[in-house]
């Protein structure tokens, strides 16, 4: 962990902490009487405010849960730091581009 | 009739290098017995070949910290009575070091990464100039005072979790003594030790476990000493001076 | 065991709760994000996984995951005020209190779902 990281790491964190306490409220919201998907997606589908909100939420955790898995590797697995660093890059690819085929597949009309 | 045995303390001692195994040794309990009292009576009446180190015996020097029952210690300022576990002990060298012989470690890793994290005094001035006037209320050296009465005993590197995870991790002791440096308003090495202390190994690899803080006997803080390092350099990297 | 002697701490245990739960959340994000991508394919497909999800362990375990975001966000938090914020003796305390806040968090969603 140097200095970049961690200042991307740190900045992400902070990012997410009012977009997670808004998520964790609209999940006590949209569980208050049974969920169904039409629930969901007549919220969200062509909604550009979601689209933000989330949108911005996939990219933080992408970088986020990257970094923290690449710290995790260095220090738990036998990985080298340049092993851990490609995988854990390759981790956040993957989380990125899952998050936003799911921020499409809820946003888009 | 029962037999008027004196009181004893079973003590399990670490011999052998790295690959090795505890021996039981039985010692007399006394009324105010350290542990450094307690290895020093199996070195010289029971065991010759048990190697250990100590100098001072009176809590100055550091020499003498070992591993007993699982915390790092001085053990010269460790009473039997406050760490024996129902009349038992366990000791070890010092972990996250290469051991020696038996309890002795080779600090020089340790010493390695004070250099590493430019723990190291640079001089601005010289003889021929006044001698610089440090105000000792000014918040800079408040920090500095709080760091410095570090006696590179390593316990807190012994401690620390991350240390055992990360053998690129300067550890707490040198991090600390670089904060105290960096804030040191007559050493010119700033640049150099921002930028040792903000790569791979330095202050951001600390996730502030605390065991240095909890363990240290000086009552010294690494924790808040590497925080104040990350401030530093986060600040120095977004201005681009890193 | 010696080994685990000063590390029944208070704050040790909160870092290793933040990591296992990050480590957790890292797990199971890949899975949230495909679930909601089922609804790609129409309605239908996210409805079925939904009711699907109706069942009572499976409640538990999404109340669960709201229990370990909440930890992890609250762990975040505490290592975010430590490296910014002048030191403060009281953190054992605040820690604790950051794990009952998430653990209250996670039993009321289960109590609602259930």
């Amino acid at each position: 962990m140097n200095v970049g990281l961690y200042v991307w790491q740190r900045l992400t964190a902070a990012v997410m902490v009012p977009l997670v306490l808004l998520h964790v409220i609209v999940i006590f919201y949209a569980t208050r009487k049974g969920l169904s998907a039409a629930d969901i997606l007549s919220r969200t589908r062509g909604s550009l405010a979601w689209a933000a909100f989330y949108g911005v939420f996939v990219v933080a955790v992408a970088v986020h849960a990257a970094i923290g898995v690449r710290n995790v590797l260095a220090e738990w697995s036998p990985l080298k730091d340049r092993d851990a660093g490609i995988l854990a890059s390759a981790f956040g690819v993957l989380l990125f581009l899952l998050g936003a085929r799911a921020v499409l597949a809820v946003v888009l009309p | 009739m029962m037999s008027d045995s004196p009181p004893e303390l079973t003590v399990s001692l670490w011999r052998g290098v790295q690959e090795g195994r505890y021996e039981t040794y039985k010692v007399p309990l006394r009324e105010n017995q350290t542990v450094l009292d307690v290895v020093t009576f199996v070195q010289r009446h029971l065991d010759p070949t048990l190697s250990y180190r100590f100098a001072c015996r009176v809590g100055m020097c550091g020499s003498c910290a070992m591993t007993v029952n699982g915390r790092p210690r001085w053990t010269c300022r460790t009473h039997v009575a406050s760490v024996a576990n129902g009349g038992r002990l366990e000791i070890g060298p010092l972990a996250n070091l290469p051991v020696i012989k038996d309890l002795a470690t080779d600090l020089r890793p340790f010493f390695d990464k004070w250099q590493q994290a430019k723990g190291v005094f640079a001089p601005s001035q010289t003889r021929e100039d006044d001698v610089a006037r440090v105000r000792p209320d000014s918040a800079a050296r408040i920090a500095a005072d709080a760091a410095i009465e570090c006696i590179n005993c390593a316990i807190c590197y012994a401690a620390c979790d991350t240390v055992r995870w990360n053998s690129d991790y300067l550890g707490p002791a040198a991090l600390n003594r670089a904060w105290a440096l960096v804030n040191d308003e007559r050493d010119a090495g700033n640049p150099e030790r921002l930028r040792s202390v903000a790569a791979s190994g330095g202050c951001h690899a600390c996730h502030s476990h605390q065991s240095c803080q909890e363990l240290c006997p000086q009552r010294l803080n690494p924790t808040a000493s590497i925080a104040g390092l990350k401030r530093r350099t986060m600040w120095a990297y977004v201005k681009g001076e890193l | 065991m010696t080994a685990l002697a000063h590390r029944q701490s208070v704050l040790w245990i909160a870092a290793l709760v933040h990591r296992l739960s990050g480590l957790a959340l890292a797990i199971f994000l890949p899975l949230h994000f495909l679930t909601l991508g089922l609804a790609i394919e129409g309605e239908t497909s996210l409805e079925n996984f939904l009711r699907w999800s109706d069942q009572p362990l499976v409640k538990l375990a999404e109340s669960g995951l709201v229990f370990l975001l909440m930890v992890h966000m609250l762990g975040g938090v505490r290592v975010l005020l430590i490296e910014n914020l002048d030191w403060h003796d009281r953190q054992k305390e605040l820690a604790t209190v950051a794990a009952a806040v998430s653990a209250i968090v996670g039993f009321i969603l289960l109590a609602r779902m259930l």
